[in-house]
């Protein structure tokens, strides 16, 4: 295939790194549609992906029966309902499905008209996600109605502070959670089953992010292992933040790591990806 | 039984066995994945047990249930699970794919019935390390209790195993059959298996809304708790009655709905 749209270097006259940029962002808003017009086409299969995130509710669920004769370290029933009301929320706001598409379009081969595009595919994939953010928005405005009536005085809302963090840290968890399943769907380039791959990493998620238990409230050395890693910024950090679990400093603090984190895994799944397609090129010829 | 009653039956016998041995030999061309599915397991299984750890961590019982009672109630969704990811799903995944392309016409040909061809084509057999594993959970929490079930609760345990198999394959039926109207319905079958994953967690702890939902739209409580009830004895003759009942009439709407949705069927070619 044509590696010359993905590598510069093999192309007749390589345009300056700002040109290209420059490209790119006027090529964001049609993207962007795009990417719009498809979920709203698609909204049944959008609305069945929406109610699959249920999980939050069941251990809600189970907390709340748990919690009904008194708190369980520092979570009483309604710090419960605040965190996994803001866990519902955070994960559908920064989920993507981006992995399956990769696999599948690297698997039959439709990748190659991507990487004949003057847009770099990993782009174009970031903008037509990224046109999900704003129906996913349309959901979760109501979780979070619910939120505030029934766990207000938990939520950091007064906080000025802490809602900027929440917000740029918003921002960070869907850039994490983005590179980390292009990288995972990168692997499709030299594996047969790079969803069997998202399987392990879905399991390992569920228990490090905070996804299926607060980490404060599990095993120690499970609250330890997750504090270095790079999953629970992708959801128990925003989620923390939100319900004011976390002082502003440290959640500052927090947020650095985060971010330092978003630029090591965009590197790494660039890598890979690049390593891939001169693979596909070879393959697919 | 009349002569041609037990044909039929030796015949489909034939059948099963197979469509069996097809899935077994096609299995084990990818001997590898063996390796990679059991790893995934393992990890998943321990996933599926820590919850329940931390909260008996933090409570002797939740709603009634004590720790090893609750095991008993995650073995059997282990079990069921296996059935459900070994057995119904391969097959009933294929035939979203058959609707998709309108290739279900060869099976429609074939001189046997539709639904049993199509719920038997695909099976997994490496989904035998599940059942291992429900079976170890099964003796920890026994052993924890500190009494074994009877003959009598083991023989009603079996009985509503099938029960759950009847149950969870008739509605995985309908999940299919909403494939001829709908078409794209593989998101449709995560939307299933994210529910299933509740069906680990005794059906009492819930309340209100999720109570009703988990009982009698969605029966998880017949593929997971009762059967567990039965195998610890605590379940009266008056519900394992209602439950059988219950699902029965389920298996009975499936199959119906099945054979309309079949009837709307149309290839790509008609």
């Amino acid at each position: 295939m044509n590696a010359a749209a993905t590598s510069p270097a093999a192309a007749p006259a390589p345009p300056p790194a700002a040109e290209r940029l420059r490209h790119a962002a006027r090529a964001f808003p049609t993207l962007f549609r795009v990417g719009l017009a498809e979920i709203v086409a698609y909204r049944a299969e959008f609305v069945v992906w929406i109610l699959t995130t249920n999980m939050p509710l069941v251990m809600l669920a189970i907390w709340h029966a748990v919690a009904a004769e008194g708190p369980v370290g520092r979570f009483d029933q309604r710090e419960f309902t605040a965190y996994y009301l803001g866990v519902l929320a955070v994960r559908l706001l920064t989920s993507t499905w981006v992995v399956w598409q990769m696999s599948m379009e690297i698997r039959d081969g439709t990748l190659s008209s991507r990487l004949l595009r003057p847009v770099h595919p990993v782009f174009a994939y970031a903008a037509q996600h990224l046109a999900g953010v704003p129906m996913r928005a349309i959901v979760v405005s109501p979780i979070l109605a619910i939120m505030i009536a029934a766990a207000g005085d938990r939520l950091a809302l007064h906080d000025p502070a802490l809602m900027g963090i929440f917000a740029a840290s918003l921002m960070g968890a869907w850039l994490l959670i983005f590179f980390t399943m292009v990288l995972v769907g990168a692997l499709a380039f030299f594996v047969e089953s790079a969803v069997a791959v998202f399987e392990l990493w879905l399991a390992v998620h569920a228990v490090f992010s905070g996804y299926l238990i607060p980490l404060e409230a599990l095993p120690s050395w499970i609250g330890r292992t997750a504090a270095v890693l790079p999953l629970r910024f992708m959801l128990g950090f925003p989620v923390e933040v939100l319900i004011g679990l976390m002082a502003p400093a440290a959640a500052l603090r927090q947020l650095a790591v985060q971010w330092g984190y978003v630029l090591v895994l965009f590197a790494c799944a660039m890598l890979v990806w690049r390593a891939g397609v001169r693979r596909f090129a070879a393959f697919g010829g | 039984m009349t002569a041609g009653g037990a044909k039929t039956i030796l015949r489909y016998g034939r059948l099963l066995g197979v469509q069996v041995r097809m899935s077994a030999v096609t299995a084990m061309q990818y001997r590898s994945d063996f390796v990679v599915r059991g790893f995934v397991t393992a990890l998943w299984m321990s996933v599926t047990l820590l919850p329940l750890f931390v909260v008996f961590g933090a409570r002797q019982t939740v709603a009634g249930w004590s720790f090893p009672e609750a095991l008993v109630v995650v073995g059997w969704f282990t079990l069921v699970r296996a059935v459900l990811e070994g057995g119904v799903s391969p097959s009933l995944t294929a035939v979203v794919e058959h609707v998709r392309r309108g290739t279900l016409d060869f099976v429609l040909l074939k001189p046997a019935d539709a639904q049993f061809l199509v719920s038997t084509a695909k099976f997994e057999p490496w989904r035998i390390i599940d059942v291992l594993g429900a079976l170890g959970i099964f003796v920890y929490a026994f052993a924890h209790l500190g009494r074994w079930p009877g003959p009598k609760e083991l023989l009603l345990g079996v009985v509503f195993l099938v029960l759950a198999i009847i149950v969870l394959y008739s509605f995985w039926i309908l999940v299919v059959s909403a494939a001829f109207w709908v078409v794209k319905v593989d998101n449709l079958s995560y939307l299933f298996q994210s529910l299933f994953d509740a069906g680990r967690w005794p059906i009492t702890i819930f309340k209100g809304a999720l109570y009703y939902l988990f009982t009698f739209v969605f029966p998880l409580a017949l593929m997971t708790t009762y059967p567990a009830l039965a195998l610890l004895g605590r379940l009266s003759a008056r519900n394992a009655a209602l439950a059988w009942l219950g699902g029965l009439a389920f298996a009975a709407i499936a199959r119906a709905i099945w054979g309309r949705a079949l009837r709307m069927y149309t290839s790509a070619s008609s």
